[in-house]
């Protein structure tokens, strides 16, 4: 404090005498309006003191703010009661049986969200078409079988559920990645691949047929 | 009593009398334009991050979809960061030895979450949900550029207000149809304004005033 009243004081003195004035606290008086430009420094607004979806946590082990659900921890409403529905196999245990009706009701527009999902999920490795020919497959991955082929003709829809559901063979499993409703649809659009490939030409509608005559042109 | 200002001060005081509109116009101006710059936004600037994933690759090269990786874009806020499970899914056996991928594989094997470098990050007063805008037809590429051709990560929006408003004031300029959203070479039709006022109608958007009202996206 002794020392800003000195300053002034001996800034005053040189003020007050004759000859070249400073002209430093002129040009303070001049920057003053723009103040304002040294207050945009902090952060506090856009950075709140709460975490966002994935963020780093210095204070659990694994270093992750989201925390998993304790294990068997059910959300109200979210009680997988219907076997069939969630696992794809009737009863539980050695005992269990693949289902070979639908648990869902299935109509185009689930036909086309299991297209939708397919094509998303499963023709990286799987084709398209189901022929088994998908990128991931050409950079090397082992090639599945076609989804045409006797044995899945034959297979109970049960079958597929559950591969989606816990992998097969060197398929890993998508219960992450698909909800259960999207892994029926799934199934339901595997059926359609199925029949659109092994379809009798005699059975095609009209229209259907003549497109296919034409050179399967749209 | 001496004089208190020095002659130089004339000077001074003409040039401010002159400048006082250019030179402030000028200073706002330059603010304005610091404001914008990626310097300052981080626009166009590749993150380093922990592991060199090319989205060129994965997308444009192998043509995944971005829900694969991204699963929950269309039910969540978040778009969902892959577990490193997913990249397991192929890279078990693709690459498996590329060393490359050696903090994927440490991070599978010692259940580690691998630390990404966040890119995309608006400020914590904003309100933003990733499944809203999928699930009314704007598009991962009209905010997010064209991935398919990054091979870092970088984002092409500033992710500053007025950038935001661009399309709540005008969304029937980037509307797609539901099953485009994913497609990254979509391009605006050229009656892409009839289109999109029909899609904006039959997604219910909402009017302008509702979209650009403040409490929409500070809440």
């Amino acid at each position: 404090m002794l020392r800003l009243k000195e300053k002034v004081e001996r800034q005053t003195a040189k003020m007050a005498a004759p000859g070249r004035a400073s002209t430093g606290p002129l040009v303070l008086v001049f920057l003053l309006p723009f103040a304002f430009l040294l207050s945009g420094c902090r952060q506090d607004m856009q950075d709140q003191p709460r975490y966002e979806a994935y963020e780093r946590s210095e204070f659990f082990d694994n270093r992750m703010a989201s925390r998993p659900p304790v294990e068997g921890t059910v959300a109200r409403g979210s009680l997988r009661e219907n076997a069939a529905l969630y696992t794809g196999k009737t009863g539980t245990g050695p005992q269990a049986q693949l289902v070979d009706t639908m648990p869902i009701e299935v109509n185009e527009q689930i036909i086309r969200r299991g297209q939708e999902r397919f094509n998303a999920y499963c023709a990286v490795c799987h084709g398209m078409t189901g022929k088994g020919d998908g990128m991931v497959v050409r950079r090397g991955f082992r090639a599945p079988p076609p989804l045409t082929n006797d044995r899945l003709m034959e297979a109970p829809v049960g079958h597929f559920f559950d591969v989606m559901t816990n992998g097969f063979g060197a398929m890993p499993d998508y219960a992450a990645q698909v909800s259960p409703e999207d892994r029926w649809a799934i199934v339901a659009y595997i059926r359609a691949l199925q029949l659109s490939q092994r379809a009798p030409i005699a059975e095609l509608p009209p229209d259907a047929r003549q497109k296919l005559e034409a050179g399967g042109q749209k | 009593m001496p004089q208190i200002f020095h002659q130089s001060t004339n000077t001074i005081a003409k040039v401010s009398i002159f400048g006082a509109v250019f030179i402030g116009a000028a200073l706002l101006f330059v603010i304005a334009e610091f404001n914008r710059s990626s310097y300052y936004t981080q626009a166009f600037v590749a993150r380093p991050q922990p592991v060199q994933f090319s989205h060129k690759h994965h997308v444009g090269d192998d043509g995944i979809d971005c829900r694969y990786c991204h699963t929950t874009v269309e039910t969540s806020a978040s778009a969902g960061m892959p577990s490193t499970k997913t990249c397991m899914n192929c890279h078990s056996q693709i690459w498996a030895n590329s060393p490359y991928l050696e903090p994927v594989r440490a991070s599978f094997r010692d259940e580690k979450p691998i630390g990404w470098v966040r890119v995309h990050d608006l400020p914590d007063f904003v309100y933003f949900n990733h499944s809203i805008h999928v699930n009314k037809g704007v598009g991962c590429s009209t905010c997010h550029g064209a991935v398919d051709n990054m091979p870092l990560m970088y984002q092409v929006a500033s992710l500053q207000m007025e950038w935001c408003l661009q399309c709540h004031r005008n969304p029937e300029a980037v509307l797609r149809p539901k099953d485009q959203i994913f497609n990254m070479q979509w391009q605006a039709p050229a009656n892409q304004k009839e289109v999109g006022a029909q899609l904006a109608k039959s997604y219910n958007i909402r009017s302008t005033a509702v979209l650009t009202s403040c409490s929409t996206c500070h809440r």
